[in-house]
Parts: C-alpha cells; sequence; structure tokens
C-alpha cells in the first residue's frame, strides 16, 4: 500500500533550510510541523529522542506548515521561529515555542525572544510586518505539493512516512531508510 | 503526482469512474433547506471530496485540511464540495464546529445513491471510499483518486490534475 501512495518531497532540502545535524547523515528527517498543533507537540519531544539515539546518523529539516483556520497563533509563531531564525537562533526559538505551546501570544514571543538574547526591536519589528510570512508561505505550498496531509507530516530521506510518529515507528522508518 | 490512477482499498469491488467520464449530476442538501446541483457549478472546475464520514478522526483532518488549502483550489477557480452519507443536521454541526468554509453535501436519501453513480460507494461498510474526483469546466471528470481508507490524500494530486486542465477551463 505505501508504495501506491508514496509521496515524495518536491523541493529538496537545501540551504534555505532549517538543518539540524551533519550533511553527512545517511538519513534525512524532515519534519512539516505547526507550533500550536497539540500533535506536532506530542512530536516534539520524539524528535528529540530520535536525535540523541541516532546521533550524526540523523540529520533533522524542519519546515512551516502552520494551519491557520484551526489553529489561530500558528502564522505568528511560524513567523517569529523565521524571525529568530535570522538572527541565528531558529533551533532556541524552535524548542521554546514547542516548549510552551500554551503560549503564543505576541508578548510571549517576543519574551522569548528576550530570553535567547535577540535583538529585540528587530524582532519585534519585523514580526509586525510579516517580514517571513511569504517564506512561511512557500513552506507551506511546497508542503501540499509533496503530500503533506495534516500535521506533523514527516519524510524520511524524501519519501513521505505514513505510519504512526511515535517513536517505534519512526525510528523503524529512518532506520529502514539507512539501510 | 498527476500520473496516479484511481486506487482501491482492500476489499472494495467497486470501480470509480475513470478520467473521461461525464460526471453524473446530482442534487444533494448541503443544509436542511438549501440544495446544490452539480449542473449549477459548470463553468469553473470542480473538486468532488467524497469520505466517509463526518466526525471520525481521519475525516476530520481531511475536511479540516482542505479548508486550510481553499484559497489554492480558489486560483484555480475550483469549487469544492465534500460528500458523504451523513444527514444535512448532522453535516451542519460538523462543519460548524471544524468552521469550513465550503459545502459539505448529505448524500442521505436513498442512501449512497451518488457514491454509487461515481462507483465509490462501499456497500458491505454502508458508507462511501476516501474518494477525489477533479472535473472540468464542461463536468468532465478529469482525475480521480480512490484513497486507502485510512489514509488522508492531500491535496497534491487535486492540485496538479487542476494545474492540467487546458488553461481556458482554469
Amino acid at each position: 500500500m505505501a508504495s501506491r501512495t508514496a509521496n515524495h518531497l518536491t523541493q529538496p532540502v537545501s540551504q534555505r533550510d532549517h538543518i539540524s545535524g551533519p550533511a553527512s547523515a545517511p538519513v534525512t528527517l524532515l519534519e512539516y510541523g505547526d507550533y500550536e498543533c497539540p500533535y506536532c507537540g506530542e512530536a516534539y519531544p520524539i524528535v528529540r529522542s530520535l536525535q540523541q539515539r541516532l546521533g550524526k546518523r540523523l540529520r533533522f529539516v524542519f519546515r512551516n506548515f502552520p494551519l491557520a483556520n484551526a489553529h489561530p497563533h500558528a502564522q505568528h509563531a511560524a513567523e517569529a521561529a523565521e524571525a529568530a531564525g535570522a538572527q541565528g537562533k531558529f533551533w532556541e526559538m524552535h524548542d521554546s515555542l514547542y516548549e510552551n505551546q500554551e503560549a503564543l501570544e505576541d508578548q510571549d514571543l517576543i519574551r522569548s525572544a528576550r530570553e535567547l538574547g535577540l535583538d529585540v526591536a528587530r524582532f519585534t519589528r519585523e514580526l509586525a510586518e510579516h517580514h517571513y510570512a511569504a517564506r512561511v508561505r512557500e513552506d507551506f505550498l511546497a508542503g501540499v505539493r509533496s503530500g503533506v496531509n495534516g500535521t506533523p507530516s514527516f519524510f524520511i530521506n524524501g519519501l513521505r512516512h505514513d505510519g504512526s510518529y511515535d517513536f517505534e515507528s519512526l525510528l523503524a522508518g529512518i532506520e529502514a531508510a539507512a539501510e | 503526482m498527476s500520473t496516479r490512477k484511481p486506487e482501491h482499498g482492500s476489499g472494495n469491488r467497486t470501480t470509480a469512474l475513470l478520467p473521461g467520464a461525464q460526471a453524473p449530476d446530482f442534487s444533494l442538501h448541503s443544509t436542511p433547506d438549501q440544495l446544490v446541483s452539480l449542473s449549477e457549478l459548470r463553468g469553473n472546475p470542480v473538486i468532488l471530496a467524497f469520505y466517509p464520514a463526518d466526525w471520525s478522526p481521519v475525516c476530520g483532518d481531511q475536511m479540516s485540511f482542505y479548508n486550510e488549502i481553499l484559497p489554492e483550489f480558489r486560483r484555480f477557480k475550483a469549487t469544492l464540495v465534500g460528500i458523504s452519507v451523513d444527514g444535512s443536521w448532522c453535516h451542519s454541526a460538523f462543519a460548524g464546529e471544524r468552521k469550513l468554509h465550503f459545502p459539505l453535501l448529505a448524500d442521505f436519501e436513498p442512501k449512497g445513491a451518488v457514491a454509487r453513480s461515481y462507483g465509490v460507494y462501499r456497500e458491505q461498510d454502508g458508507f462511501c471510499e476516501r474518494a477525489l474526483f477533479v472535473l472540468d469546466a464542461n463536468g468532465t471528470i478529469r482525475w480521480s483518486y480512490v484513497s486507502p481508507m485510512g489514509v488522508n490524500p492531500g491535496a497534491d494530486g487535486i492540485l496538479a490534475a487542476l494545474e492540467a486542465l487546458p488553461q481556458q477551463e482554469k
């Protein structure tokens, strides 16, 4: 069944992406996620565990897929992660958002920026001006074209993972891809 | 994924209508006092999204997901309708709760008749397949796809089919 419904990433991983882990890793796990989505919140510590377990054997990539109708704070949270990324702290903000999913109002985002030591004036201005909205939209549209069908959607070495996103299922998918 | 062919979930013996076929017309309730006829939607592309049931988790995800993609469908002037055997009161409650911005049609009486006419009714289950049809402006089926029951088919196939329509029909 999987082969008949196989969906491939239409936009390969590139320098525009937020990447954690070495380019030489045999497996790339890519997530399309939404910072307000409770299921993505469940997946967050699972991805962390996979990274700890696999170390340099895993490269993790995160792309934005805010479901703005269902999650009113998701779009701005995604833009906040990008704004932090522009100051070299994407992953720090990414972690902060998932660890504080219940507090995603703009003042919460700005507080996180301050705690991360970002240039808060720049961060606040870019957030207010929706400086990274187009970039978030690019992620979203590329995700739709790749067959993202909800959040979180995972791709392992470019192929959509249609199984569950629990630790064992993802690990099995990753290990199968590494062989 | 424009090369995807119609597929069938396990145990299913029905055959979804294929590209080239004229889409069977229908009139179904979108609310207890409103009817939608397919013939009224001629002139622009139409997306028919058959799904098994309101409220079941995957279906909810699929319809909520399409709700997020509506601006992309609208770029092609395409109208999306969801169709299941649920009644219009049930659809109203479901669409209200999920804040859906497209109609859900009730293939309720005679039950599943429209799904049957498209070859996507599951007699053994009493509900329809998770099936997608993209119709051109003339009501001809240009793409159809039956997803495995538990898999949300996403929107990539729909968008590829809309993109492949002749220019004047977009």
